[in-house]
């Protein structure tokens, strides 16, 4: 027990941390680390809460993939190291009361539901049957939640032709091979006999 | 036969008026100047039936107003008043439209104006024949408003325009003496019907009603409202303003409308209620002064213009006054008597005075006139006989009426008619004065102009010499033929109950008062001699040593000036003060352009609200997120503690 | 002390909090944007984990698959358009984008 509650701490902590430092890092590259990082703790807690097949997903997709993905484009375009730039404390006070105040009040919910007898157990529930996580998922996945699985596909498939679509660069004075044109070449239009005269050559 | 003397003119007008673009010009002036000949003949057939046989004629053509107490009639009533104001308006209408073919014969709005001088003569007739006081109104407002229309006839002058609105407005103000004047009748007498009134008037006299805070005669108020309307119709003294100014218009106008019918409305109007001014003494000797000071006041001016036929212009104000007068010591039938034929002679003077003004290209100044007799002779004798009768040289028409006008006021032996008398006989004086100096300077002497003006000078065509012959013949003979009808041994035949009649015949008068007239004239008649012929330096010399003097007169004691101090500048002010600040600022501001700045205004702070920043948005989203948050666990939105 | 649902539910309100802060304090550029709303989803991932996981009912995880694959196509669709804003105008600057300013 002791030991799952100081990794909790140290994986909150560091999590906590790492968001903090991703907002107020000067560096954009740092930035992107520093969400890594972030990342890397949370698929910790999730481990913590027994549901590793996710924490997988989360590094090996997430981290892997999408973050990656910002550092391609983070370090593709030309961006300044900007300083903080006195307009930041503008907006600092009113800033800080909202978001305190939406803390405050996320806790609060939370406190007034706990205090409720609603509250089924205060402790990770272990699974009832000892299957794990990725079974479990895979289980009720494919078969009552199909349609969302099909759906989220559809997402993804709709995003990377978006994607393509938006950033599609296509250079007109580039020359292609076109296969189909290659493989069709008879010997009618690949081969021309020409009489060259001696010394005169071809023009 | 009575109902076309009054509509042939009005089909004439609406002829003209709406079809004249398709017919083109000279069908318009044929159709309106036969229609206008005829009723001229059916009218002086009328007046033969009528005044000499004795045959009145009252028709009810159509009922107008019913209401309540009011009813008012559109009728014809023809009693010998009547028919002789038919027959001059007829008489002298037709010959200006004839004139007028000559006259305009290069304006290219020929329909338009024969239009409007038709339309013109049917609201005249319709004012003469009118058996009540709305319709003799509207006859009245009729006139008034063609008058208007035929001075701004060239309404791309600016000075036209001017004097059109100048002459509606002074109108005006007469006018509204004239309505209150109605109305205090309908209020007395409970109708306006002349017969009525007429019969119901004795049992007024000595009753008074409540008048501003003022207990004052019923009568005496009735008639000097009523007055007010005729000073202004007639341009007599305090009202006059507009009939010099309202020659801009083209000389036919001036000749039929401000010579000879439109400005004698007023003398007809009293000529008419006459039963009901014979009983208010006081308004009665009002007339008078008016009359006999417009007429000193009026030949004052006339001695001093420059412009022909401002000159002409004054004289007719002052000869109303003459009318007025005569009208204004009880002697109706002499008042109308110098209305047939000043009509007669004043158009003669103003036709004449436009074929002068036509030959020499328009120019109206006689300090650029002078040795024309030689070059135009017939128009010259025109003029001649026309200022013969105006002067009143022995038995010319004018003759007859003029210096028996002034015998009557001397003979009503009160202070009022003295004083008549001694202000008719010096205008009569200065009558001449300016009458000669008129014909010395247009037709005698070197011409003063260039050359090659005197060199087209011609006389007139037959279309503009008929009217003046015409017109002549009435100025000569006009005075010796009817003047025993009028007001000599025949006049209770002739008029019977149509005006008031003086209750004693003239008794004979001493031979120094028939004189006296005819003394002041040959007195205008050399000193005008001798200051134009025989040294024609002096009048420059006297203008030199007396410029305020003259100044005085030529501006006519200089009324337009007070009046213009008076009451156009501070009504300018007033008006503009209203259109900038009231209707601008208050109401446009407070209106349309308040609201629409206001909207502007407001757009503009609430577009700084999309800065385009997104994290701005994203914030103002989160504010609504955290407020709504707020929002549900204050209320407990659903969630049971 | 027993971790309790309470504790990792903190966890993910400041992790919210901090996206939230990170989307309109930052004066620097766009990428910083996108960052934050990934920390959004991820403190919402926390969430519907923790709850699963103290239910029992496994359906929160199936959620936060769902939720993770909307995120990465969001994020790809986002940096694409980064990538052509910066294509047509040079810049990530968040100062400079304010082509909505009305």
């Amino acid at each position: 027990m002791m030991l799952s509650a100081l990794f909790f701490y140290l994986f909150a902590i560091m999590c906590v941390g790492a968001g903090f430092m991703v907002v107020a890092a000067k560096n954009p590259v740092h930035a992107v680390l520093f969400l890594i990082l972030a990342f890397f703790n949370a698929a910790g807690l999730f481990v913590l809460l027994g549901a590793e097949f996710l924490a997988m997903i989360l590094v090996v997709v997430y981290v892997g993939a999408v973050l990656v993905l910002f550092l391609f484009v983070v370090m593709m375009l030309d961006v300044d190291f900007a300083e903080l730039r006195a307009g930041f404390l503008k907006y600092l006070p009113v800033g800080a009361i909202i978001g305190l105040l939406l803390l405050v009040e996320l806790v609060f919910v939370v406190g007034a539901w706990v205090t409720a007898p609603l509250l089924v157990s205060d402790a990770p529930t272990p699974p009832v049957a000892e299957v794990s996580n990725t079974q479990a998922l895979g289980e009720i996945l494919y078969t009552r939640y199909v349609y969302l699985f099909e759906a989220s596909g559809l997402i993804l498939l709709v995003a990377m032709i978006g994607a393509i679509v938006l950033t599609l660069h296509h250079k007109h004075d580039v020359r292609r091979q076109s296969i189909a044109a290659q493989v069709g070449r008879t010997r009618e239009t690949g081969v021309e006999v020409v009489q060259v005269e001696t010394g005169r050559g071809l023009k | 036969m009575y109902q076309a003397i009054v509509f042939l003119p009005l089909v004439g007008a609406i002829f003209a008026g709406f079809f004249g673009r398709f017919v083109g010009d000279r069908a318009c002036e044929v159709v309106t100047t036969t229609l206008l000949f005829v009723a001229a003949l059916l009218s002086w057939l009328t007046f033969y039936q009528v005044a000499i046989e004795g045959l009145d004629v009252q028709i009810e053509l159509l009922g107008w107003i019913h209401s309540g107490a009011l009813k008012t009639f559109w009728s014809i009533r023809i009693d010998t008043l009547t028919a002789v104001m038919l027959v001059v308006v007829t008489t002298v209408s037709s010959v200006v439209h004839l004139y007028s073919v000559g006259y305009m014969d290069e304006d290219p709005h020929k329909p338009r104006f024969f239009a409007y001088l038709s339309m013109f003569t049917f609201a005249m007739l319709s004012l003469v024949t009118a058996d009540d006081l709305v319709q003799l109104y509207f006859g009245w407002e009729g006139v008034g408003l063609a008058s208007y229309l035929l001075i701004g006839f060239w309404y791309q002058k600016p000075a036209a325009n001017a004097a059109a609105i100048k002459a509606f407005i002074v109108n005006r103000v007469g006018d509204f003496g004239f309505a209150l004047g109605i109305f205090a009748i309908f209020v007395v007498f409970g109708a306006v019907q002349y017969d009525t009134i007429f019969a119901a008037a004795p049992d007024q006299v000595g009753q008074t009603m409540a008048f501003l805070g003022y207990q004052v005669p019923v009568l005496e108020l009735i008639c000097f409202l009523l007055f007010m309307g005729a000073m202004g119709k007639s341009a007599q003294f305090l009202l006059h303003t507009w009939l010099p100014d309202a020659m801009e218009g083209p000389t036919p106008v001036s000749a039929l409308i401000h010579a000879a019918t439109m400005v004698t409305a007023g003398v007809y109007m009293v000529a008419r209620l006459s039963p009901l001014f014979e009983l208010a003494p006081y308004a009665l000797a009002f007339v008078a002064i008016i009359g006999a000071t417009s007429a000193f006041f009026a030949a004052t001016a006339a001695v001093v213009q420059t412009d022909i036929k401002r000159v002409i212009a004054y004289s007719t104000c002052s000869q109303l006054g003459y009318m007025f007068a005569a009208e204004g010591v009880g002697a109706f039938g002499a008042g109308m008597f110098h209305l047939f034929t000043h009509a007669c002679f004043k158009a003669l003077l103003f036709l004449c005075a436009g074929a002068v003004i036509h030959t020499l290209a328009d120019n109206q100044d006689m300090r650029r006139m002078g040795g024309l007799r030689k070059v135009i002779p017939f128009t010259w004798v025109m003029m001649l006989i026309g200022s013969l009768a105006l002067t009143g040289f022995p038995l010319t028409s004018g003759f007859f009426s003029k210096d028996f006008i002034i015998e009557t006021t001397y003979g009503d032996h009160t202070a009022v008619g003295f004083y008549t008398y001694l202000m008719t006989l010096i205008a009569a004086f200065l009558t001449a004065l300016y009458t000669w100096r008129l014909m010395f300077m247009t037709f005698e002497g070197k011409f003063r102009s260039k050359p090659e003006v005197l060199a087209h000078v011609h006389e007139p065509p037959w279309t503009m010499g008929v009217p003046l012959f015409i017109l002549a013949l009435g100025a000569l003979f006009a005075g010796m033929g009817f003047q025993h009808l009028f007001i000599g041994a025949d006049q209770v035949a002739f008029w019977r109950d149509s005006i008031v009649l003086p209750e004693h015949a003239n008794h004979d008068m001493p031979l120094w008062l028939t004189l006296s007239p005819s003394i002041a004239m040959t007195a205008g008649f050399l000193i005008a001699w001798y200051c134009y012929m025989w040294n024609p330096l002096l009048p420059f010399g006297l203008a030199k040593r007396f410029p305020a003097t003259r100044e005085f007169f030529l501006h006519a004691w200089y009324f337009d000036a007070l009046y213009d101090f008076l009451f156009v500048r501070p009504a300018k002010r007033l008006g503009y003060f209203l259109w900038k600040f009231g209707d601008g600022k208050i109401i446009d501001g407070l209106g349309p352009d308040g609201v629409s700045a206001r909207v502007i205004d407001i757009t503009n702070r609430v577009v700084r609200l999309q800065t385009g920043y997104i994290y701005h948005y994203a914030f103002i989203m989160l504010i609504g997120v955290a407020l709504l948050i707020t929002y549900f666990i204050v209320s407990g939105g659903g969630l049971k503690p | 002390m027993t971790i309790g649902l309470s504790h990792y539910l903190t966890v993910a309100a400041v992790l919210f909090t901090l996206g939230i802060f990170g989307i309109f304090l930052n004066r620097k550029n766009v990428i910083v944007i996108l960052m934050s709303i990934e920390l959004m989803l991820l403190a919402v991932n926390i969430n519907l984990v923790a709850f699963s996981s103290f239910h029992g009912d496994l359906v929160g995880q199936v959620f936060t698959l769902i939720v993770l694959t909307v995120a990465a196509a969001e994020a790809a669709i986002g940096l694409a358009l980064i990538v052509v804003y910066f294509r047509n105008r040079g810049t990530i600057d968040v100062a400079e984008i304010d082509l909505l300013k009305g």
